[in-house]
């Protein structure tokens, strides 16, 4: 029996496709590492067994099975993301006590529909508000190259378990970062699509003017399948969720490099990046022959962006900090109390600079088809390390891992990150595109993998 | 600014009834100041009395 526990999506769909091994053995596969190894890595708060053996042999049964793009394909989800029967605890004490979800979120049905199992629920920091996948309540997702380290958050546990092998594909959200900073420090691909792209129906949010849901993966085109499965419109829940035609892109893939401008950002984007962040950068600029680029007032933008998450986060969880303070993780609970107390005449100002600064950057594509620049200014801090020091000076690692990418979420721009296996611990970059060109993106990332500029270490665990 | 801080941080959480444990204060002010600091780098750009808001409500 072949052993699929490092296989990717595409890999396993089209073996199970093709009768050559069940849904039932990959899941019971996949059930046996997540039992060996998540007691190291903390990366799910749940596991959907029974669920996940059900499914897998109705897929097993199912005449339609070659026709799946992803038959058989375990996955799991960051647990702000309903599943049926599971209260969505988004991370938190005080969701605990919230009704069982009572369906799954759209992007699970999707995924499910396209022949997807899923397995479980992942472990995430406290209502997102979180860069380090560090959590006061379930234990911090750890590193799976090191588990000493954090995986970066807050879909801390999505960068775990796809970097550790417990699974092939997860579900995270992105409001500052939140895919990009976990992908970067476990060393695997993620997706942060083009706001509105895909529904955030029933999912617990943060930020509702910058939340994004998307996928992670150990290689682009899993990415690229999952992705296209999760597409169009939905006239539920989500009053951001675009009405735009599927626009597949894992057609595309192949296509390669040519006819694409690329460009490196400078300037903000190489402000703080420690050394590894640099070299991955040069790696990756170097195999795309980039030009360079300059995104004005970058710094104003994450600045921005810190203010409108701060009160935004405030207010939707206004009533839960008057009457549950206590229940929350402090150090959330004091920047929301904090973000409270913001004058709205500031929040306003950060939507005027929103406006003009996309229409500056949204100018640059003009000259250009993607843009690149770090994930993240450091690889995986050490777990509970609490300062960092960027360009000789000392800042909290909490809110500053997401330097680099808050400035891009800000206006919904499309990203994929990419791993650079660099030794001993992985970094991220990110491929930025212009809105609703998430192909442009994974088309330069597939390149970049087919050059084996970057690709998913697999870590050395010991189970 | 520190002080004038603290007072704001007090009148702010009777105002808006927000529980405010002493122990919790040089933290909240702490993240306030950040948040403050950042807003500063906003504000400091100057744009003109016509730039709309990001979000525009359609009826």
């Amino acid at each position: 029996m072949s052993d699929y526990t490092w296989a990717n999506a595409a890999e396993i769909a089209a073996a199970v496709a093709a009768g050559k091994v069940s849904a039932a053995e990959v899941t019971a596969q996949m059930l046996a590492v997540i039992g060996a190894r998540n007691p190291t890595l903390n990366a799910f708060t749940a596991v959907t067994a029974d669920r996940a053996r059900a499914k897998a042999k109705a897929i097993d049964a199912s005449p339609d099975k070659s026709k799946l793009p992803l038959a058989g394909v375990p996955f799991a989800v960051k647990n702000l993301i309903d599943i049926e029967g599971l209260p969505t605890v988004a991370g938190s004490k005080i969701n605990r006590a919230r009704k069982a979800a009572a369906r799954d979120a759209v992007l699970i049905e999707r995924l499910e529909a396209a022949g997807a199992v899923l397995i479980g629920a992942l472990n995430m920091g406290e209502y997102a508000y979180d860069f380090t996948g560090e959590n006061v309540h379930d234990g911090p997702s750890r590193n799976p190259h090191d588990p000493t380290r954090m995986t970066g958050g807050s879909s801390g546990g999505s960068g775990s378990a796809v970097g550790g092998g417990m699974v092939p594909l997860a579900l995270g959200s992105d409001t500052n970062g939140s895919i990009r900073v976990p992908s970067s420090l476990c060393g695997i691909f993620g997706l942060k699509p083009t706001y509105g792209r895909l529904t955030r129906a029933r999912s617990f949010p943060f930020v509702a003017s910058l939340d994004h849901l998307g996928p992670f993966a150990r290689s682009v085109r899993d990415l690229a399948l999952s992705y296209d499965a999760m597409q169009g419109f939905d006239a539920g829940e989500d009053a951001a969720c675009v009405d735009r035609p599927v626009e597949s892109t894992t057609p595309f893939l192949e296509q390669g490099l040519s006819g694409l401008k690329v460009a490196v950002a400078g300037g903000y984007f190489r402000q703080g990046a420690s050394p590894e962040a640099l070299s991955a950068l040069d790696i990756v600029a170097k195999a795309l022959n980039a030009g360079s680029v300059e995104i004005p007032q970058a710094h104003r933008a994450r600045a921005a962006a810190y203010v409108i998450t701060a009160t935004e986060g405030a207010a939707l969880h206004l009533e839960r900090l008057r009457h549950q303070a206590n229940d929350f993780d402090p150090a959330v609970r004091d920047r929301l109390l904090a973000g409270a107390m913001i004058p709205s005449t500031l929040v306003v100002k950060a939507q005027n600079f929103r406006r003009w600064y996309r229409e500056q950057v949204l100018a640059l594509f003009k000259d250009c088809d993607a843009i690149i620049a770090p994930a993240t200014p450091v690889t995986a801090p050490k777990l509970g390390q609490v300062n960092f020091t960027l360009d000789g000076v000392e800042l909290p690692v909490r809110p500053n891992m997401g330097l680099y990418t808050q400035p891009i979420s800000f206006i919904g721009l499309p990203v994929v990150a990419v791993p650079l296996p660099l030794k001993p611990l992985p970094i991220g970059v990110q491929i930025i595109a212009a809105p609703w060109r998430e192909d442009v993106a994974l088309r330069v990332a597939y390149a970049l993998e087919k050059m084996g500029a970057v690709a998913a270490p697999r870590p050395e665990l010991k189970t | 600014m520190n002080d004038k801080l603290e007072v704001f941080i007090d009148a702010a959480a009777a105002a808006l009834d927000l529980p405010l444990d002493p122990a919790w204060k040089p933290a909240v002010k702490a993240n306030l100041a950040v948040t403050l600091g950042h807003a500063a780098t906003v504000t400091e750009f100057a744009l003109p009395d016509e730039a709309e808001p990001a979000p525009i409500y359609k009826a």
